[in-house]
């Protein structure tokens, strides 16, 4: 399997990434550097193998529904980038 | 008297203070006029906070003058900068978060306060934790302190190089395939990743959140008990963290190593391991005999695959972790941009550095439709496989020995243009993370050219006051960690 710049140019858009004609060579050259290299774990034999997703055996961390003290709008609006009437403001959508 | 105290570790300092031959504020202003005197060269620090460190100082002063001193009073500190400081400036090293400031503490930054800490400030770190140099930080380099033209190692480079130029007292750090253990090495400290879930990871900024954990650098064993001891614990915050009780660290400082026995991983000291670095480590295993441990030679047969497990599961949580960067909440927003997709595009692309990047594109194509379970699906079973084998060995041993890298620091510039090399850095440290055991990295050795090189312990999930008996045990009867760098 080897990555075509087109498929890199199809990724940076799923990732919501715009890059130049130069990154997309680097990372075409770059990504297919270490998907060779991860193809090394075609070598195993993995069928009757479950795949691990966490490391602990929690399952369902409950804990009682307690109203508690959150941010004020004031202060989760703090570090917005534009923020006008207690609210974040975007570029136009549609 | 500014020389007497530098060289000191949490619990001199905490005796000093105790005594009172020493105030909180003296202790904080040395620090401070010590980070302004030589940071400018060694760049540990992204943010200095004067006048906060010294109105915790203050505030330690009373309560020990008030005998009213809790585990760290007084304490200076520095904290990795992706860990939330309420009110103070966490950047994660990129121009994304560059002026984000936290409205909360991580819990971990809460129990260093409640514990009595002053935090001098926020330190550098790859961007996003995503590096083994430090050279991915938005904001510059941090430079090893051992050798200026060498790299602090990664992620928590200034995390480490703070501790190891005396810039604080100790430092937490972040560890997700070997950000403590590798930097702690690199500049001859102590370095700690507790097994996973053992510290909330609440308020640390999540890079991959199945391996993440937050862990101390420290300049011994003695002050990674305390660090750990005042860190630790369930936190009902992170449903991850894990509902079990703590143990008394500190206890396990006075156990003995007689009859300890040492697994030692044959796939470890193969091709690609630096002799100088062999030698240090195996010199090390020997001393371990003469004090009574048994070394056993053991099998991790699935190691050579951690890299390439890592890369795909890291990168695939990445890429959705990293999603939330949009321009819209909170960061850095492209102010040209004028419709909603073009502002996702042209802020993540100026926002984010060229790594993050490249891990974000590897992840989502690992993540992709008709490649899943080629590459993520696949990863997951190999890791199951990797965390089988150290189920398997840690039956007939109770604490695994390597080194920590397969070699000392590299120079500043050497790997950074080659991404698949700089991973392959991590090849010793990135299992520990993968099954979610705890690990420590402690100075055994020097370089001809003087540079640190570290031991590895490795111990089952939960058994850090085995690796902590192990490592005191080392340090008690040794004094590379007593060395301190030509500054």
């Amino acid at each position: 399997m080897s990555l075509t710049p087109e498929v890199v140019t199809q990724i940076a858009q799923l990732a919501r990434l715009r890059l130049s004609a130069v990154e997309v060579e680097m990372f075409t050259r770059q990504l297919n550097d270490i998907l060779l290299y991860v193809a090394k774990l075609n070598e195993l034999d993995t069928t009757e193998v479950p795949p691990m997703t966490h490391v602990l055996d929690l399952t369902n961390a409950f804990r009682p529904d307690e109203v508690k003290a959150g941010l004020s709008p004031d202060e989760a609006l703090a570090n917005a980038p534009q923020q006008q009437r207690q609210a974040f403001v975007v570029p136009k959508i549609i | 008297m500014m020389d007497s105290w530098q060289h000191l570790t949490i619990h001199e300092a905490q005796s000093l203070l105790h005594k009172k031959e020493i105030s909180a504020v003296e202790l904080t202003n040395g620090f401070l006029a010590r980070i302004a005197a030589l940071d400018g060269r060694l760049h540990c620090y992204l943010t200095v906070d004067a006048e906060g460190a010294l109105a915790q100082a203050q505030e330690a002063d009373k309560r020990l003058a008030a005998g009213a001193a809790g585990p760290l009073t007084g304490i200076p500190l520095a904290i990795k900068d992706l860990i939330a400081t309420k009110g103070l400036r966490t950047t994660c090293a990129s121009k994304y978060l560059e002026n984000f400031i936290p409205p909360y503490d991580a819990t971990v930054t809460q129990k260093l306060r409640q514990a009595g800490a002053v935090i001098l400030g926020k330190v550098n770190m790859d961007e996003f934790a995503m590096g083994s140099s430090t050279e991915n930080s938005a904001f510059g380099v941090t430079r090893n302190p051992w050798h200026m033209d060498y790299i602090p190692g990664g992620s928590s480079g200034g995390s480490a190089a703070a501790v190891a130029a005396d810039l604080c007292l100790a430092a937490l750090g972040s560890d997700t395939g070997g950000s403590i253990r590798q930097p702690a090495s690199h500049c001859g400290v102590v370095g700690l990743k507790p097994t996973y879930g053992r510290v909330s990871r609440f308020g640390l900024v999540a890079y991959a959140s199945s391996l993440d954990q937050i862990g101390p650098l420290t300049k011994d064993v003695t002050d990674s008990a305390l660090l750990l001891q005042a860190i630790a614990g369930h936190d009902p915050q992170d449903s991850t963290s894990a509902p079990l009780p703590v143990p008394d660290y500190a206890a396990a400082l006075h156990q003995d190593v007689t009859g300890l026995k040492i697994g030692v991983p044959r796939e470890y000291f193969g091709q690609g391991l630096d002799p100088e670095v062999e030698q240090a480590v195996r010199a090390a295993l020997s001393h371990y005999e003469r004090l009574g441990a048994e070394l056993l030679e053991v099998s991790l047969p699935h190691t050579e695959y951690a890299v390439a497990v890592y890369y795909l599961i890291a990168t695939a949580e990445a890429s959705s972790n990293l999603a939330r960067y949009d321009g819209v909440k909170y960061g850095w927003r492209d102010p040209a941009a004028k419709e909603l997709h073009d502002m996702y595009l042209a802020t993540r692309s100026q926002g984010l550095g060229t790594e993050v990047r490249r891990r974000i594109m590897l992840g989502t194509y690992a993540l992709s439709a008709g490649y899943y379970d080629a590459y993520y699906r696949k990863a997951s079973q190999v890791r199951t496989l990797i965390r089988r084998d150290f189920d398997q060995v840690f039956q007939t041993c109770q604490v695994v020995a390597t080194p920590v890298a397969p070699t000392a620091a590299f120079r500043l510039g050497e790997k950074i243009d080659d991404p698949l090399t700089m991973y392959l850095s991590d090849i010793f440290t990135i299992s520990a993370n993968l099954a979610g055991i705890p690990g420590i990295s402690l100075p055994c050795g020097f370089t001809a050219q003087g540079l640190p090189i570290g031991l590895q312990l490795l111990a089952p999930p939960f058994a850090e006051p085995t690796l902590l008996t192990a490592a005191h045990a080392f340090q008690q009867t040794t004094s590379f960690h007593r060395r301190r760098p030509p500054l």
